[in-house]
């Protein structure tokens, strides 16, 4: 009765798009979801009656086209709105303007500095080239560079292919892009705070980093990387909430014959005779299966619901020492009218983009101080969304939904755990700063979630609370990523696979990690490929 | 310039002052004569607008002709291929019309007004054909294109703000009817209509109250998100619906200027629009002729594999051309790559298998790709709310 082909634990965005295709293959599946809910950070629920929260993740533009093709998402009820531009508030009453239409911002980054503007079209073209390089792996698994097997020499070289392609000046500036700070990379093109400030955002979203810790160039890639209709870079909404994404996965995947199974905590990976043979739940069931796939962080796959004597001694050491660190928090804010900002015109297409108050990369590298000394940052970076300014269906018209992405809060505060006063005044310090640009917007409040690592590893299962299921930098990342070695899915007991955004190519709302199993574990099984191949890049 | 030399210049609509307004990226086209824009602030975002909230277009250079008289009815018939009988009072109906010759010359919307009184909207100027062809009907024709403001509200929460602006009852108009109703002491006229397949609805006002109407509209629909929406978003919409255009997708019979370039309905997938069971209408003969010998070409919808849009791109089997595109799009909500096809019989059964051969251009040079395409039946965006009667609210 519990037994299937394949079992996949968790029902977050990876481990549904792993089902489905696993499911789409033929094979008898189901999903194990821990809450009553699915959707792990990709959710969206009605905690104040009206509005809707895209409580953890609240942007998409990753989520690979071709599989949002392939599994028919659109049919199953998924439509990704894109939102245009943002924009920076400045502590003199200024604001910059990230304007979407290329001609308005060259014109806006000239009102703040001529030299500035002109920069930024060799700024586009430099991050343009290093996104083009990483986008056609995203699909891929990433090749085993100590491996000698035909297929990963194969890849290796596919891999290598445009960089032995580059100039020598292309190849450095390569090798420094993957390997600098955000802030020093900036620095090599602009001279004026807030235009650095404004781009610098994406290089430390998630990550328990600052603007000048080396490596945080490469985060900026993994939010340009993505796009909406062939927009690189380009971000939006999931109409409905995050939770559109999920729900129309796990429709996708029902319509294969998929099982989706709620409350169902996992307790073991039961192995016998080195071969995974099922799971046990904490209640004591049981489901047997002789593939199992593990949609959870590495740390939770391999130290919680795994017996570490199944386990090679490196293995185990090298997921104790898996970076994952809780870096950020959120509020999702439910509000009774618009806010007003001074200097923009509510009826600004920004308005409808992502704002943000820190108007300079040292701000934000003193925000990562707070971090580091086991504090929330007192003057934090914030990434807000007004999604009810794209998606009508967030919130009661006229009223607002408002997403606060707040970094830094640490996974512990000044090594103790998190406590409720803590949480309030992690909350007090975000309302705080967003209160100084925007006169009415205390006033509007009628109900506010907020949540620090403590409430994301809680309820999401993000050990610190991180994001990515871990650090986003080059020693985690391709065939690093979760671990040298391991990075094709493959666990070390037979039938043991991990899917989750722990594995390549990382966080964000991708599902290429699990598209990226789903094709490993076919091949093992000798079945055909259901995974579609990646658009051709250009 | 003298008022005769001003008279030639591009015209501007009753909307003209809200227009000019809204057009944040000053980038203007013309259409039929009047200047309207391309885009009011973002390509994509105002395609967004309308399959997520509602985006208004400035309808009113859209040529429209008043058909009235004891013969209406009966001329109509003559003229189209389709039944018009079958279009109630407070009804509107898509039709295309042909030459004797069965050749396609245009399609558009007749709008059944009143007992004897009907509009046809068309995409060419019919003045000259409506004229030649009332001959010995008892019939009144009026080109009113002029005399007539128009928006298309066109979106999810569309019928939501015509509510608040005054038109209650709105959700339980059927798709394709008609409703009535009073604007500031003047009739507005609303029809459950559009060019999006979307839940949509075209207003029609006396031009006095056009930038009134407009105001109530953006007024009452800021909350809901409405946006104005120009031609290039409308282009999106229409090809992901997959709704044919005149002048793309097939050449008008009037202005074809190349033997054999022309197409007839049966041809261009618009076979179930020929109503052969009426004893005569323009073309009847010649297109059951072309029905029983068999037709030279097929309209069909394809979906290409891969992200590049199948623009002028050849159809091809097994290495041989048998088709061409006339229209092709990456279609933003349903995410895929659609594309028209005209192919030669007794290609394009649903399921058939082509390669589309699309050229496209990077950084200077252009890219061959052979993309493998398969028929389709029917557009894959076609949401329920395009149909359902109460209309949804969002």
């Amino acid at each position: 009765m519990n037994k299937y082909d394949a079992i996949v634990i968790g029902a977050g965005h990876n481990g549904l798009t792993n089902a489905a295709y696993l499911a789409k293959a033929g094979l008898k599946v189901a999903v194990l979801e821990r809450n009553p809910h699915i959707g792990g950070a990709t959710v969206s629920r009605e905690l104040y009656e009206g509005w809707y929260y895209s409580n953890c993740s609240y942007v998409s533009s990753l989520l690979r086209p071709e599989i949002t093709r392939d599994l028919e998402l659109p049919r199953h009820g998924l439509q990704v709105v894109p939102f245009g531009g943002g924009a920076t508030f400045m502590q003199n009453g200024d604001h910059f303007g990230n304007y979407s239409d290329y001609a308005r911002k060259y014109r806006e980054i000239s009102r703040h500095s001529k030299r500035d503007a002109n920069a930024y079209e060799r700024y586009k073209a430099d991050t343009s080239r290093q996104t083009r390089l990483i986008r056609p792996f995203l699909l891929k698994t990433p090749p085993d560079p100590t491996s000698l097997k035909l297929r990963d020499l194969k890849d290796l070289v596919e891999f290598a292919k445009p960089f032995i392609n580059m100039d020598e000046e292309g190849l450095l500036d390569t090798i420094k892009f993957w390997t600098t700070s955000v802030g020093d990379y900036l620095n090599e093109y602009f001279e004026t705070d807030v235009i650095k400030a404004q781009h610098a955002g994406s290089g430390i979203i998630g990550t328990a980093l600052g603007v000048y810790s080396p490596g945080t160039a490469y985060v900026l890639l993994h939010h340009y990387m993505g796009d909406v209709d062939g927009n690189v870079g380009a971000w939006g909404f999931a109409r409905g909430g995050m939770g559109a994404i999920a729900n129309a996965l796990s429709k996708s995947l029902q319509s294969f014959g998929g099982e989706i199974i709620c409350d169902a905590n996992v307790d073991r990976i039961i192995v016998k005779g080195g071969r995974t043979k099922g799971v046990s739940l904490k209640n004591g069931d049981e489901y047997f299966a002789d593939i199992v796939v593990s949609n959870l962080d590495p740390k939770r796959t391999l130290l919680d619901i795994t017996d570490e004597r199944d386990l090679p001694k490196d293995v185990v050491q090298k997921a104790k020492n898996f970076k994952i660190r809780g870096s950020s928090g959120k509020l999702n804010i439910a509000l009774d009218g618009l806010p007003m900002f001074d200097g923009l015109d509510p009826k600004n297409p920004l308005m409808a983009g992502d704002l943000h108050f820190s108007d300079s990369l040292e701000r934000m590298e003193r925000a990562y101080d707070d971090w580091k000394a086991g504090t929330w940052s007192k003057d934090p970076y914030l990434d807000m969304m007004i999604p009810s300014l794209t998606d009508p269906t967030m919130a009661p018209p006229g009223k607002h939904m408002m997403s606060v992405f707040v970094q830094y809060a640490p996974p512990k505060v000044e090594g103790r755990e998190w406590t409720d006063e803590d949480k309030d005044g992690f909350e007090k310090s975000v309302i705080d700063q967003i209160s100084k640009y925007s006169p009415n917007f205390r006033d509007l409040i009628l109900h506010c979630e907020t949540r620090t690592p403590r409430e994301i590893e809680a309820e999401v299962g993000l050990t610190e609370g991180n994001i990515f299921q871990g650090e986003l930098t080059f020693d985690q990342l391709l065939f690093n990523r979760p671990f040298p070695g391991y990075a094709q899915y493959r666990m070390p007991i037979k039938g043991m696979y991990m899917c989750s955004s722990g594995t390549h190519p990382g966080g964000g709302v991708m599902a290429a990690p699990g598209a990226n199993a789903a094709r490993e574990i076919l091949c093992d099984l000798k079945r055909p490929n259901t995974v579609p191949g990646s658009y051709a890049d250009d | 310039m003298s008022a005769a030399e001003r008279k030639t210049m591009l015209l501007t609509t009753p909307f003209h002052s809200r227009v000019e307004q809204n057009c944040e990226l000053n980038d203007w086209g013309a259409w039929q004569g009047y200047t309207t824009p391309n885009s009011y602030f973002d390509v994509e975002l105002e395609y967004f607008a309308i399959r997520s909230t509602a985006g208004v277009l400035d309808l009113s250079p859209m040529n429209k002709y008043r058909i009235s008289g004891p013969d209406a009815e009966a001329f109509l018939n003559r003229l189209v291929t389709r039944d018009v009988s079958k279009i109630g009072v407070n009804r509107v109906g898509y039709a295309v019309w042909c030459n004797d010759a069965g050749e396609l010359m245009d399609d558009g919307t007749i709008f059944h007004l009143a007992e004897n009184d009907y509009r046809l909207c068309s995409y060419m100027r019919a003045d000259e054909w409506l004229e030649w062809n009332a001959l010995g009907f008892d019939v009144t024709i009026n080109n009113e294109s002029d005399d007539i403001a128009a928006l298309a509200i066109q979106g999810p929460v569309s019928c939501t703000i015509l509510t608040l602006i005054g038109c209650e009852g709105l959700n339980e108009l059927k798709p394709f009817g008609i409703a009535r109703f009073d604007f500031e002491g003047v009739e507005m006229m609303v029809s459950r209509t559009g060019f999006t397949g979307d839940l949509g609805y075209e207003v029609w006002i006396d031009p006095s109250k056009a930038e009134a109407l407009w105001d109530q509209l953006f007024g009452k629909g800021r909350d809901y998100l409405i946006k104005p929406i120009g031609s290039h978003a409308l282009h999106m919409a229409r090809i992901e619906a997959g709704f044919l255009q005149a002048k793309v997708d097939f050449v008008p019979a009037e202005i074809a200027v190349r033997p054999g370039r022309t197409r007839t309905p049966l041809e261009i997938g618009l076979d179930w629009q020929v109503d052969f069971n009426k004893p005569l209408f323009n073309g009847r003969a010649a297109l059951l002729k072309q029905k029983e010998e068999g037709l030279r070409y097929r309209f069909v919808l394809l979906d290409v594999e891969g992200n590049k849009p199948a623009e002028h791109s050849f159809i091809l089997k097994n290495g041989k051309q048998i088709g061409i595109v006339t229209s092709a799009a990456w279609c933003p909500t349903v995410k895929s790559n659609l594309a028209f096809a005209q192919v030669e019989m007794p290609h394009g059964a649903v399921g058939d298998e082509f390669v589309a051969e699309i050229y496209y251009q990077r950084e200077l040079q252009w890219t061959r790709l052979m993309a493998p395409c398969k028929v389709i039946d029917g557009p894959l965006f076609n949401p329920s709310r395009k149909r359902q009667t109460p209309a949804p609210a969002h």
